[in-house]
């Protein structure tokens, strides 16, 4: 059976209680849910032996600016297997700018989601290690929202003192 | 220079300490490779046998800055390594000179960005500017003659007084 067919059959067989979305673009098929289910319907679609999404090739998230849900949480896996790529969305609002952490899934996300929470600001709840990837510690900010000027906020980033 | 020759007909020459100190610093410029992105790789062909840096008496790449008189800062500088780069220049000993090495390195380039420094004279003196994204290794030897130019008139006591600057701990976790 085709994958693309098999997998939003078997995750509605699976995941009764969880309201699905499945869009099918340009040949790569995407699936979105609500954040609660986000780690139950990982560790489903890695340990299943007609899936096997063994690897975790990004995370990463939107800013909709304006929108009611402001981001939207991706994670894009891929089976081995199969040689499938599969894109996973979640919608999170910035009232509770937080997602379940899937490091318990894929060890490699890790550090996808620390990246995440630089330059987006989303919280991963139980991630392990959730320090910034790429800007300073102290850093008060995230880049990578909208609402972050190109040019930084003045004074932000500290320069060592020329004598 | 001839030297050999006057050498031998007199025994002896006449000049100032400043000429001498200047001239024997002007060729022996130890760099200081800070190379931090793709300019880097110029600056290991400027050392290469084709553009020879050793005939400018500048062969001599030290990965200290212990023994450094010239930095050579090769890349794109961002705010995070703006500090590595200015501890870096605060270990070499006096006297030292900067070249600003291509686009990003000067003005931040086409990287006009929260996170990269809009050049680097923000935090350094710069001595020589060069453009160039990446510069060719003729245009890091021109640099390096203007360096040469600009120690040859320089004075011996020149240095003689400049305090080291204190030097500040950064905490990265």
């Amino acid at each position: 059976m085709n994958l693309k067919e098999l997998i939003p059959q078997k995750l509605q067989e699976k995941f009764s209680h969880v309201k699905f979305e499945f869009l099918d673009y340009r040949g790569d098929l995407s699936v979105k849910f609500e954040k609660e289910h986000v780690v139950e319907i990982c560790r489903f679609l890695k340990e299943d032996s007609d899936f096997q999404f063994k690897l975790c090739e990004d995370v990463t998230a939107i800013d909709w600016a304006k929108r009611k849900n402001r981001f939207t949480v991706v994670y894009h896996i891929f089976s081995l297997k199969h040689n499938f790529r599969l894109r996973l969305k979640a919608d999170v609002d910035e009232s509770d700018c937080t997602i379940d952490s899937v490091t318990p899934v894929w060890k490699t996300s890790n550090w996808l989601e620390r990246e995440t929470w630089d330059m987006y600001g989303i919280k991963f709840n139980n991630h392990p290690d959730l320090r910034r990837m790429y800007m300073p510690e102290d850093f008060q900010y995230h880049p990578l929202r909208k609402d972050f000027p190109l040019m930084g906020i003045p004074g932000s980033l500290p320069l060592p003192k020329k004598d | 220079m001839g030297l050999e020759a006057k050498l031998k007909e007199e025994g002896f020459i006449t000049t100032t300490i400043d000429a001498v100190v200047a001239w024997s610093r002007e060729s022996s410029v130890w760099p200081m490779p800070m190379g931090i992105s793709c300019c880097a790789i110029e600056m290991m062909a400027t050392a290469d046998p084709k553009y020879d840096m050793a005939r400018f008496g500048s062969e001599v790449m030290r990965f200290t800055p212990r023994q450094c008189d010239l930095m050579i800062v090769a890349g794109t500088v961002t705010y995070k390594m703006a500090h590595v780069v200015r501890k870096i220049y605060d270990q070499m000993p006096d006297p030292k000179w900067v070249i600003a090495m291509g686009a990003c390195t000067s003005s931040g380039g086409m990287y006009r960005s929260y996170n990269v420094v809009q050049g680097i004279d923000q935090f350094l003196p710069v001595d020589v500017y060069l453009a160039g994204c990446p510069p060719r290794p003729d245009n890091l030897l021109n640099a390096l003659i203007q360096i040469q130019d600009k120690i040859s008139k320089t004075k011996a006591r020149d240095f003689q007084d400049r305090k080291l600057p204190e030097l500040t701990v950064l905490h990265n976790n």
